[in-house]
């Protein structure tokens, strides 16, 4: 077991304090690897913290460049990052902020194709995409791989988190087993988002993140924690697993990934992702 | 002065602000053994008063405590 330099043991002493973490705990953190999928508003604070934490091992997948209606929640960027690829922006920003780290970017949109590929490999992986067919992919992707996933979404002034744990509990499409149809759910461009929303759930994410490289607490597996920030008030709702689940059930369909733009009936090239 | 048993370890925390002095100690004694001693030797004040209190906290046995002209001695039991 290395040991950490006086300058780790300074910069995660407030860890190392927690019962919970330690020492232990730290290296653990420092040896794990975690995909953040999407560098926008949820990816942001996800980014942020487990990059302070100290993470060792962060991919980011994101294909778009900077935008300036982005820089409204999207924390990882700043105004001189705008046209730069956030992928490339995010890994500055969280290299920067903990040298400790190693961010990969992944500069690319997730398909059936390569799915598989680019998550195999990670501890983890949290998803901050804000498109339909994406979320169907990464869920199926990590039950076909085992590995667990924290899933979010957001919209306006509210957002829900839950923890999908292959074989431990339910899994997006228990929760979901059909998407809604094309145009009946505003994505953040139609409908807006409250960039402080955005912060709190991936917060949460990141949290959830943790707690399951640390292997502590009770994660949000079998739960689906519902956040209304005009209200202020978190609710949380049991969720079964569906026995018969197309991906996670007794009798799975799905043995290997789909055309998910086809399952959620999108016109290609006109979804949107923020 | 303790004679029940000489600690394994001593370590010098003198200078060293909190919580580094406990973060120090902590990280030390999660490489030990249970049942084995570990002697911190700190500055007075904040320090004497809360590195102790950090290890009872997780469970630790503060065997004693001696205070001396050049710091005080805080002997722990690992839980």
């Amino acid at each position: 077991m290395s040991a950490f330099t006086e300058e780790q043991i300074e910069r995660y002493s407030r860890h190392i304090i927690l019962q919970e973490v330690g020492g232990k705990g730290q290296r653990k953190l420092l040896a794990a690897s975690v995909l953040v999928i999407g560098a926008g508003g949820l990816g942001s604070p996800v980014g942020l913290y487990l990059a302070a934490a100290g993470v060792g091992t962060i991919g980011v997948v994101d294909c778009d460049a900077v935008e300036l209606s982005n820089l409204q929640r999207q924390v990882l960027h700043a105004t001189p990052d705008l046209g730069q690829r956030k992928c490339l922006s995010a890994q500055a920003t969280m290299e920067a902020i903990n040298p400790d780290v190693t961010v990969i970017p992944h500069d690319l949109r997730l398909t059936s194709a390569n799915a598989l590929e680019v998550i195999s490999g990670y501890d983890v992986v949290v998803d901050g995409a804000d498109n339909f067919p994406t979320r169907y992919l990464v869920n199926d992707a990590c039950v076909l791989l085992g590995t667990p996933l924290v899933h979010a979404g957001i919209l306006r002034f509210e957002g829900q988190v839950t923890t999908v744990a292959p074989g431990r509990g339910p899994c997006y499409r228990c929760l979901y087993p059909e998407p809604p149809p094309p145009g009946m759910v505003p994505s953040c461009q139609e409908a807006g988002i409250l960039g402080a929303t955005a912060g709190v759930v991936g917060a949460l994410q990141a949290t959830e993140a943790l707690k399951l490289l640390l292997g502590i607490g009770e994660p949000l597996i079998g739960r689906l924690l519902i956040y209304d920030a005009l209200d202020m008030v978190f609710r949380s709702i049991k969720v079964a697993r569906d026995p018969h689940c197309l991906v996670c059930g007794e009798a799975p369909t799905i043995t290997e990934l789909i055309d998910y733009e086809q399952f959620c009936g999108v016109v290609v090239g006109k979804e949107t992702v923020s | 002065m303790t004679t029940l048993r000489t600690p394994a370890l001593t370590m010098d925390l003198r200078g060293t602000p909190c919580p580094l002095n406990w973060v120090k100690t902590k990280l030390r004694l999660e490489e030990m053994a249970p049942g084995a001693w570990l002697e911190v030797v700190v500055d007075d004040g904040n320090p004497a008063r809360n590195v102790p209190r950090s290890a009872e906290g997780e469970g630790h046995r503060i065997v004693v405590i001696t205070v001396t002209p050049e710091g005080v001695r805080v002997l722990i039991e690992k839980v």
